[in-house]
C-alpha cells in the first residue's frame, strides 16, 4: 500500500536549514546567533506560580478560551498598553502559543482562493498557514531602503479583487523593523479604502527601542473592528516553552477561531496559563530589565559593524540585527555556511526568511555580552579575510 | 544613563569605558564625567570584588551580630554605630527595625576571635545592652550573585 500524504502538505517546503543547523551542535566552539528566543529564565516569580499551580493540583482543562482570570489581565494589560477595550468574555482567546492564533486566525478567515498579503521577509510560518487554510499567498518583498516597513504603495500595489487579508508582522523578525504610528496610519487608510482585515502579530511588542512604545494597528481609529491581534508571553517574559499565546479581535471571528481550538487543542496549558496571570500583573519590572539588556547588545552590535564596515540599519524591534553582505558577492547562504565553517559562528541567511532576505543575515543577540563580543571578534576577522 | 549606567557596573565594576559608552550609547567622556560626578556624589563608594574565600585555603569566619542598645540623647543610634564601625574587623553595621537595633558583621580567623571581640569590645560598650550572634555556615548567594553556580548549557534550538 501506499502512505496516505496530502498534497498541500507535500509541496509545503520543510525548513531548509536545519541540517546546516545541526553542524552546530557538533562542533565544540560554535557560537550560534541563530536562536528566537530569550536568554533569559522565566522570572522567578512567575516559575513559582506554576509550581503553585501544580501544588494545588490545578492540572484539569481550562475553559476553552482559556481561564478567566487570564482573559480579564490580557483585557486589563491591552487596556494599559494600547487604549483598546477586549471584552474577555468573547473577544480573547488564549492559545498554545502565538503560532497556533497565527493557524487558527488563517483558517478561520480563510476561503479557497482568497489572497493573504505576506510582507517579507518575515517569520517562516505565514506563508505555510495561508497555505494550509487555501489561501494563495501573495508576497511583498520589502526594501532595505525603507527599513523593512511596509509602505502604503507597496500595499496597494498587492491587492486585488482576491485579497483578504494582510500579515502585518511588526515588530518584525528576522529584521527587527518596526512600524511607527505614522506608518501605521498611512497603511490603515487603504486597508479601510479596500475593506480587507489584518492580522497583526506583535508577539515582540514589548521589545521596541525607539522613544515612542509599540503601537498596535489596532488602536488606530477605525481599525480594531479590522483586525485579529496577536500576542504571546514568550518573547516579552521569556516563557518560550510554557506555549502560550492570545489573539483578540471581533466576537464574530472570535467565535469561529473557537471551534477550531475547541475541536483541535481543547485548551492552552493549565499551568502555564496560571504562571501567565502573575506575568501579566507583576511582571512589568522584568521586562524593562530584559529590555534594557537587549538594548545594550543591540548597540554593542550596531557599533561592532560599524567598525567593521558592515552595513546594517537601525533596528528598533525584537531581538534580531539584520546586517547586509551583498559587499562580499556571496549568496546568503554561501556566507553564512563560510561563516559557520572557517569561524564557527552560526548565524542564519536571511532568505529563510523569503527571497527578499537574500543579502542579509539575521543575527539574534538573544545572547551574553560576552558571547556577542566573542562572535563580533570572529566576524570582524571573517570578514578581513573576505576584504583581502 | 545614570541608573542604567549603575545597574551595569553594580554587576560589573571592571567593564571597560569605551564598552560602557557602546552599550549606553553615549560618548566615552560622558561616561567618564558621570563616573566621576557619581564618585563626588558619593553614589559610586568604592568598586569591590566578590570573593568566595571558601574556595581558597584562608580560613575566614563571618558572623552576624544583633545587638540592642539604648540610643543616646541627641545623637539617636549614630554615636554608638561609629563606635562599632570604626573597629576594621566589623565588616557593615546596619540600623534595624524590630527586636534589636543594630546588625553587625563580622569577619575573623576563628570563632575565637570572634567571641573576643563580642565579648571584649562589643558588649563592654556602654550603650549596648545585649547581643546574639550567628555564625555563617555556608553563604549560598551573596551581593546576588548565586556563589555554586550549576553548569548549564545553552540548549536552545535554532528556531526561525
Amino acid at each position: 500500500m501506499s502512505i496516505p500524504i496530502s498534497k498541500t502538505i507535500q509541496d509545503i517546503k520543510p525548513s531548509g536549514i536545519r541540517k546546516f543547523f545541526d553542524i552546530v551542535s557538533e562542533m565544540k566552539d560554535a557560537i550560534s546567533l541563530g536562536v528566537g528566543e530569550p536568554d533569559f529564565d522565566t522570572p522567578w516569580h512567575i516559575r513559582d506560580e506554576g509550581i503553585y499551580a501544580f501544588e494545588k493540583g490545578k492540572t484539569f482543562y481550562t475553559s476553552n478560551s482559556g481561564l478567566k482570570d487570564l482573559r480579564i489581565e490580557i483585557s486589563n494589560y491591552i487596556k494599559r498598553k494600547q487604549g483598546l477595550n477586549y471584552c474577555p468574555d468573547g473577544e480573547i482567546l488564549v492559545t498554545v502559543g502565538g503560532s497556533e492564533a497565527i493557524d487558527i486566525g488563517l483558517r478561520a478567515m480563510i476561503n479557497e482562493g482568497d489572497e493573504v498579503i505576506i510582507p517579507q521577509p518575515s517569520y517562516v510560518s505565514y506563508e505555510p498557514c495561508a497555505r494550509l487554510a487555501g489561501a494563495k499567498p501573495v508576497i511583498i518583498d520589502l526594501k532595505a531602503e525603507n527599513e523593512f516597513r511596509l509602505t502604503a504603495q507597496e500595499l496597494e500595489n498587492a491587492i486585488t479583487d482576491k485579497t483578504k487579508v494582510l500579515i502585518l508582522p511588526y515588530p518584525n523578525n528576522p529584521t527587527g523593523a518596526i512600524m511607527e504610528k505614522s506608518d501605521l496610519e498611512k497603511i490603515a487608510k487603504i486597508i479601510k479604502e479596500k475593506d480587507i482585515f489584518v492580522l497583526s502579530d506583535e508577539i515582540y511588542s514589548e521589545l521596541t527601542y525607539s522613544e515612542t512604545p509599540h503601537v498596535s494597528i489596532a488602536s488606530l481609529d477605525g481599525m480594531r473592528e479590522r483586525t485579529l491581534l496577536i500576542n504571546g508571553f514568550s518573547k516579552a517574559y521569556a516563557m518560550t516553552g510554557w506555549r502560550l499565546g492570545y489573539a483578540c479581535g471581533p466576537k464574530e471571528l472570535l467565535t469561529q477561531m473557537t471551534k477550531i481550538h475547541q475541536y483541535c487543542i481543547m485548551c492552552a496549558p493549565t499551568i502555564s496559563q496560571y504562571a501567565a496571570v502573575e506575568a501579566l500583573k507583576n511582571g512589568d519590572d522584568d521586562v524593562k530589565t530584559m529590555k534594557m539588556s537587549y538594548n545594550q547588545r543591540r548597540r554593542f552590535l550596531l557599533n561592532a559593524f560599524k567598525e567593521m564596515g558592515l552595513e546594517c540599519f537601525e533596528p528598533f524591534g525584537a531581538f534580531y540585527v539584520f546586517p547586509c553582505i551583498k559587499k562580499f558577492g556571496m549568496t546568503s547562504e554561501e556566507f553564512a555556511t563560510r561563516f559557520l565553517e572557517e569561524e564557527h559562528v552560526a548565524a542564519v541567511p536571511g532568505t529563510a526568511f523569503g527571497n527578499s532576505g537574500e543579502g542579509f543575515l539575521r543575527i539574534s543577540y538573544a545572547y551574553s555580552l560576552e558571547t556577542l563580543k566573542i562572535a563580533m571578534e570572529r566576524l570582524a576577522r571573517f570578514i578581513n579575510k573576505l576584504n583581502k | 544613563m545614570r541608573e542604567e549606567l549603575l545597574l551595569i557596573i553594580e554587576k560589573n565594576s571592571r567593564i571597560d569605558l569605551k564598552e560602557l559608552a557602546v552599550i549606553l550609547g553615549v560618548s566615552t567622556e560622558d561616561v567618564l564625567n558621570e563616573l566621576q560626578q557619581l564618585e563626588k556624589e558619593g553614589i559610586i563608594c568604592g568598586y569591590h570584588t566578590l570573593i568566595d574565600w571558601d574556595k581558597t585555603s584562608v580560613e575566614k569566619i563571618n558572623a552576624l551580630i544583633e545587638v540592642r542598645v539604648t540610643p543616646q540623647r541627641g545623637q539617636g543610634f549614630d554615636h554608638i554605630a561609629e563606635r562599632i564601625y570604626n573597629y576594621p574587623e566589623v565588616k557593615s553595621v546596619y540600623l534595624i527595625s524590630g527586636a534589636y537595633d543594630l546588625l553587625v558583621t563580622l569577619e575573623q580567623k576563628s570563632l575565637k576571635e570572634i567571641s573576643a571581640f563580642v565579648s571584649d569590645k562589643l558588649s563592654t560598650l556602654e550603650s549596648v545592652l545585649s547581643t546574639a550572634t550567628h555564625f555563617i555556615l555556608k553563604k549560598y548567594k551573596d551581593h546576588g550573585t548565586i556563589l555554586e553556580k550549576k553548569h548549564t548549557e545553552d540548549e536552545r534550538e535554532i528556531m526561525i
